[in-house]
């Protein structure tokens, strides 16, 4: 492959052309779909976590005014299944999940029944009339309750809550020794706890199916039109070629849309028995409720080291919460960090082991980041306790053990081919950008004065893997899927482009960014270019946008294709100008004579010529139209530094972030405003988990925070600017060097922030505060411990 | 989501509301600003036969003097409340925490009157009422009755307003020249306080003279810190004020819930007693 970026349009700071019609709402958001003699479907929901229906009977709810049909889950004989694309291993338990309970439900929220309406008032009023009767059964919530002898059973046939255990270990790997024999000088063992965090994108999902003439077309708010399809046909046994599935614009997802759901399966079964299109949008309410949540897991993670800082042995114990059904990749979720743990260091000997439990709550699944974020908190949380154990600096034991610049391409202890970074740069940018001595010297002053409000600097040295992924990989892994992409390139008669995208956008700015690269790729304006994606009638093939993958994997396809093109409009070029191909370069967005540049011909001007055909080369097809299919070798691996100033207030446990810097290193940039984007939501998301949000059940398995006033989301009144800065160390495994850049923040800053405050703590013997560190949790830490040390 | 259908009134005089009302029944309820009521239609957890919108009534809006009060219309909103040059000069602690409710959309379709009328124990407002000794003045079939706001607030969202009357005004005694401070203690900018705290001082010769307090979800109703008041008559001095705020917890009776701890909540009732006053006396 030769592919390139250059041109005048990458790198620029260009305004998102999508962002007119995403932030107006003035576009296809799905429920702004109306099609002809469209009903609304309401769903009646479980109010028990674990029960059985002993009684249903919706006909009541079929005679109020303007009720069309209701179908118990029973009724609804066609309803297929949910399918998991990932059992991890060969013995993963995977429950039957049926997208409508039929005797038994398994967590608050799960869909018992539902109502079909000429509007949707009338479905939600007629789910009243629907008689059914439950028999509560035991709940199981805690992980480990859930694993002890004599549990409550979430799924009887499975004979236990355990739905596997999967296990990498260096030595058995061969990629390095083993934790039980690595010198232990110090040994820091730990426990925290990723509490269960909810995807809360900005639009609830909804979906409309129209099974008119026996075809279907599925509208949905979904991050995943193309492998919705392919299960779409795989479970409910509907032949693919009949099935469209279209994400129109999609507001959000952060792996929350990362799903097939019970609801766009519902709503297919329900429009297919009663013949007409309906649609489906779901509440606030039911969206917290049921989409799938992320995180919640326990990690126990004991590190020994050396005294002198030199890590020898990191061993990992993951419990992870996979709710009550297994998702698309619910049990792959903590896998995803399993060879991440290990970071940026060059650790001699890992173990992890990852058990998947199940319980009475929501199901868990990919949540921005998916198992990265967790092991980065984990790694960066406990280098931090072992440099507090050694009395040494956190970034100096952090500079002990990192990979250093020259060291690359450096196999991680994790088999990881990590082919490029420099970890010395970005954390010398960002201790610059922070002024990390002099807020050193102000930490001490403060401690000296006995200032009420203390000051702590948060460090979070990330790497991740994105660009999901490398499909042997996956097969390896055993993941139902590869991870390749497809774009085709199509240049229209008057010169513009249509890019057709396999990666569908739910707010990365695909449509800008893609337009960039290929407006350099072919020399024609930025304006000139228009990005189609999300209907698999268009883009046919495709899988989607999750990992930090569009760019890493869809890019390189893009600019393949975008010079399949250019080897196409070159013959033709040179048959206009009347010299041989070989007379021609690309230069200056044309095919230019070498020697006499302004002999030249467009991509436009081919484009015409080719469009009439009246005068082609011999054996050149009147089409300039070209795809590419990539499959990436290996992962990327962006890395970077971020830094966290926190001010804590000791008399209340306020904190108060005063200065966040992320330099991030990305590889190659196309566009720095999109960058920037994406750090800020990123860092924002994952100081959310640090400070604020917390999915919270009750004894009975209700959802206590299943509202937004109960949930808390931060919002800019409540977070400091963000400095962001780049180094640029390009990845070297393909030659557009770019890395991906949707999942950083959120990896990086978690750790950074609860660094920062336990920090400010720690001379008052506080080593670790639970997330989210609430003010009344730091008060606690500050004052039950005070003097302590 | 969607209400349960519900007959909709519009009066545009308060005897036509409270007729509205009257014959509405139990079932009645009324709109105002709709920051509280609307959500709970939507999330069906109030299903009322009638909603009653005072949004036509123009008796019921302004802000003017009348001899010693300053008189706030029921559906004054909390932007006008909190912008008005009146209330800035003649009730500088009824600006401030106008100024914290919820956040810009929520201020400039909530009022004073229905924030009142909801009585939730982590509303703002009620406990500026209380603290000014304001009154309620509230209109019923036979008329109108005023009732002091410590006697208004009865219970966690209960009011001593009969079914069938609404608030029409609330009057708060002049105070120009004291100096004031809410201290909202949240966790996100538009979340509800945690705890608040709402003091207001007349210094005198260089020391707190007379001094409001009350403490906003310390209780099921607002709390009137009458020990602290007492405590701060002639304070001079940070040290005096601090000792004054330990005072802050007599009679609290606060929640314990996922945003605080009952044990958090007295504390903070201490901490932020001290600060707001400290702050509403310069010191």
């Amino acid at each position: 492959m030769t592919a390139t970026l250059a041109g005048p349009e990458v790198g620029r700071r260009r305004l998102r052309k999508e962002d007119q019609r995403l932030v107006t709402g003035q576009t296809r958001w799905t429920d702004n779909l109306t099609l002809p003699g469209m009903l609304h479907l309401a769903i009646l929901r479980s109010p028990y976590a674990h029960a059985k229906i002993t009684r249903i009977d919706v006909s009541a709810a079929r005679q109020a005014p303007n009720v069309v049909a209701a179908f118990s889950g029973a009724e609804l004989d066609n309803q297929g299944v949910l399918a998991c694309a990932w059992p991890v291993t060969e013995d993963t338990v995977l429950p039957t999940y049926l997208p409508m309970a039929v005797d038994e439900v398994r967590h608050v929220g799960e869909p018992v029944a539902v109502v079909v309406a000429r509007d949707k008032g009338s479905a939600v009023d007629a789910l009243d009339a629907i008689d059914i009767e439950y028999e509560p059964l035991p709940v199981v919530l805690d992980l480990e309750a859930a694993l002890a002898p004599g549990s409550p059973l979430v799924h009887d046939s499975a004979g236990t809550n355990k739905a596997y255990h999967w296990v990498f270990d260096s030595a058995d790997a061969g990629t390095g020794a083993s934790v039980a024999s690595a010198e232990a000088e110090v040994t820091v063992a730990r426990r925290y706890v990723q509490q269960r965090l909810i995807p809360a994108f900005m639009e609830p999902r909804s979906v409309v199916v129209d099974p008119t003439g026996g075809e279907w077309t599925m509208y949905s708010a979904t991050q995943i039109p193309h492998i919705t399809r392919f299960l779409l046909a795989a479970t409910t046994g509907t032949p693919e070629h009949k099935i469209r599935v279209v994400a129109p614009d999609v507001g959000g997802g952060f792996g929350g849309k990362l799903q097939i759901t019970p609801e766009e399966w519902i709503t297919f079964a329900v429009s297919t028995k009663v013949g007409r299109p309906v649609k489906y949008t779901e509440t606030r309410s039911e969206s917290l409720v049921s989409g799938h949540h992320g995180r919640a897991m326990i990690q126990d993670i004991t590190l020994t080291a050396k005294r002198d800082g030199t890590v020898t042995g990191l061993h990992v114990k993951l419990t992870a919460n996979m709710g009550a059904y297994m998702g698309i990749i619910t049990p792959g979720t903590p896998l995803l960090g399993a060879f991440m743990y290990n970071a940026i260091y060059k650790f001699p000997a890992y173990r992890f082991e990852c058990t998947g439990v199940f319980t009475n709550t929501t199901k868990t699944d990919a949540y921005r980041g998916a198992g990265r974020p967790e092991a980065t908190y984990a790694i960066e949380r406990i280098m931090d306790e072992l440099a507090a154990e050694l009395g040494l600096d956190p970034l100096e034991v952090r500079r002990r053990n990192w990979i250093r610049h020259e060291e690359f391409p450096c196999t991680t202890v994790a088999g990881l081919v990590y082919d490029s970074g420099n970890y010395e740069a970005a954390t010398e940018k960002a201790t610059g950008l922070l002024g990390y001595e002099a807020l050193r010297s102000e930490q001490a002053a403060r401690r000296a004065s006995g200032d009420p409000v203390q000051l702590g600097i948060g460090i979070s040295t990330y790497t991740e893997m994105c660009g999901l992924a490398p499909s042997r990989t996956l097969g390896a892994l055993r993941y139902g899927a590869g991870g390749w992409e497809s774009v085709t390139v199509r240049v229209l008669p008057t010169g513009k482009v249509e890019v057709v995208s396999g990666s569908t956008p739910h707010g990365q700015g695909h449509d800008t960014a893609w337009s960039q690269i290929v407006a350099d790729q072919l020399g024609v304006p930025f304006d000139d270019v228009i990005v189609l994606h999300g209907d698999t009638r268009i883009a046919v093939k495709g899988m989607d946008t999750y990992g930090s993958r569009s760019l890493a994997i869809g890019g390189i396809a893009m600019v393949q294709a975008a010079e399949k093109v250019r080897e196409k409009a070159k013959k033709v070029a040179a048959h206009l100008l009347e010299v041989s191909p070989n007379d021609l370069e690309w230069s200056e967005g044309a095919f230019r004579v070498k020697g006499n540049r302004d002999q030249a011909k467009t991509i436009a001007e081919v484009a015409i010529a080719v469009f009439a055909a009246h005068d082609l080369p011999e054996g050149v097809e009147p089409s300039l139209d070209s795809e590419a299919t990539f499959d990436p070798s290996t992962f990327s691996f962006p890395h970077g530094t971020h830094l966290c100033a926190a001010e804590v207030d000791t008399e209340t446990g306020r904190v108060t972030i005063r200065k966040y810097v992320a330099v991030d290193d990305i590889g190659k940039v196309i566009n720095p405003l999109i960058v920037e984007g994406q750090v800020h939501g990123g860092v924002v998301q994952g100081m959310a988990q640090a400070l604020f949000e917390d999915a919270i059940y009750d004894e009975s398995g209700n959802l206590v925070t299943g509202s937004f006033a109960d949930y808390l989301l931060p919002s800019a009144a409540d977070l400091p600017e963000i400095v962001c800065d780049r180094t640029e160390t390009p990845a070297t495994t393909h030659p557009l060097g770019v890395k991906g850049v949707g999942e950083a923040g959120t990896i990086a800053s978690t750790p950074a922030v609860v660094n920062a405050v336990v920090d400010a703590l720690r001379p008052r013997g506080v080593h670790d505060i639970p997330m989210p560190l609430t003010p009344e949790r730091v008060w606690q830490a500050a004052s039950r411990q005070e003097g302590a040390a | 989501m969607i209400p349960v259908a519900f007959e909709y009134v519009r009066p545009t005089t308060v005897a036509d509301a409270v007729s509205a009302l009257r014959s509405a029944g139990e079932d009645g309820k009324v709109l105002a600003g709709g920051q509280s009521l609307l959500p709970v239609l939507r999330l069906r957890l109030a299903a009322p036969s009638t909603v009653v919108d005072l949004g036509g009534i123009s008796a019921l809006r302004g802000i003017r003097l009348d001899g010693d009060w300053l008189v706030v219309g029921a559906t004054a909103t909390h932007a006008e409340v909190a912008s008005s040059p009146l209330v800035a000069t003649e009730s500088p602690l009824l600006a401030a925490v106008a100024r914290t409710v919820g956040d810009r959309q929520v201020r400039h379709r909530g009022t004073l009157g229905g924030s009142l009328a909801h009585a939730d124990p982590a509303g703002d407002l009620p406990a500026a009422a209380v603290a000014l000794d304001a009154t309620v003045v509230v209109a019923g079939p036979s008329g109108q009755r005023a009732i002091p706001a410590r006697e208004f607030f009865t219970d966690i969202f209960t009011t001593a307003l009969a079914q069938d009357e609404i608030v029409a005004e609330v009057r708060f005694p002049r105070t120009p020249g004291w100096t004031a401070r809410y201290e909202k203690f949240h966790r996100t900018a538009q979340a509800w306080a945690v705890l608040g705290v709402a003091a207001a001082v007349r210094r005198q010769n260089g020391s707190i003279a007379e001094a409001r307090v009350a403490l906003t979800n310390a209780g099921p109703t607002p709390v009137r810190a009458s020990g602290v008041e007492a405590a701060l008559a002639g304070a001079t001095d940070l040290a005096t004020v601090r000792a004054a705020a330990a005072h802050a917890t007599d009679g609290t009776t606060p929640p314990s819930d996922a945003s605080g701890s009952a044990e958090y909540r007295r504390h903070l009732a201490v901490v932020l007693t001290g600060r707001a006053v400290a702050a509403a006396a310069g010191l």
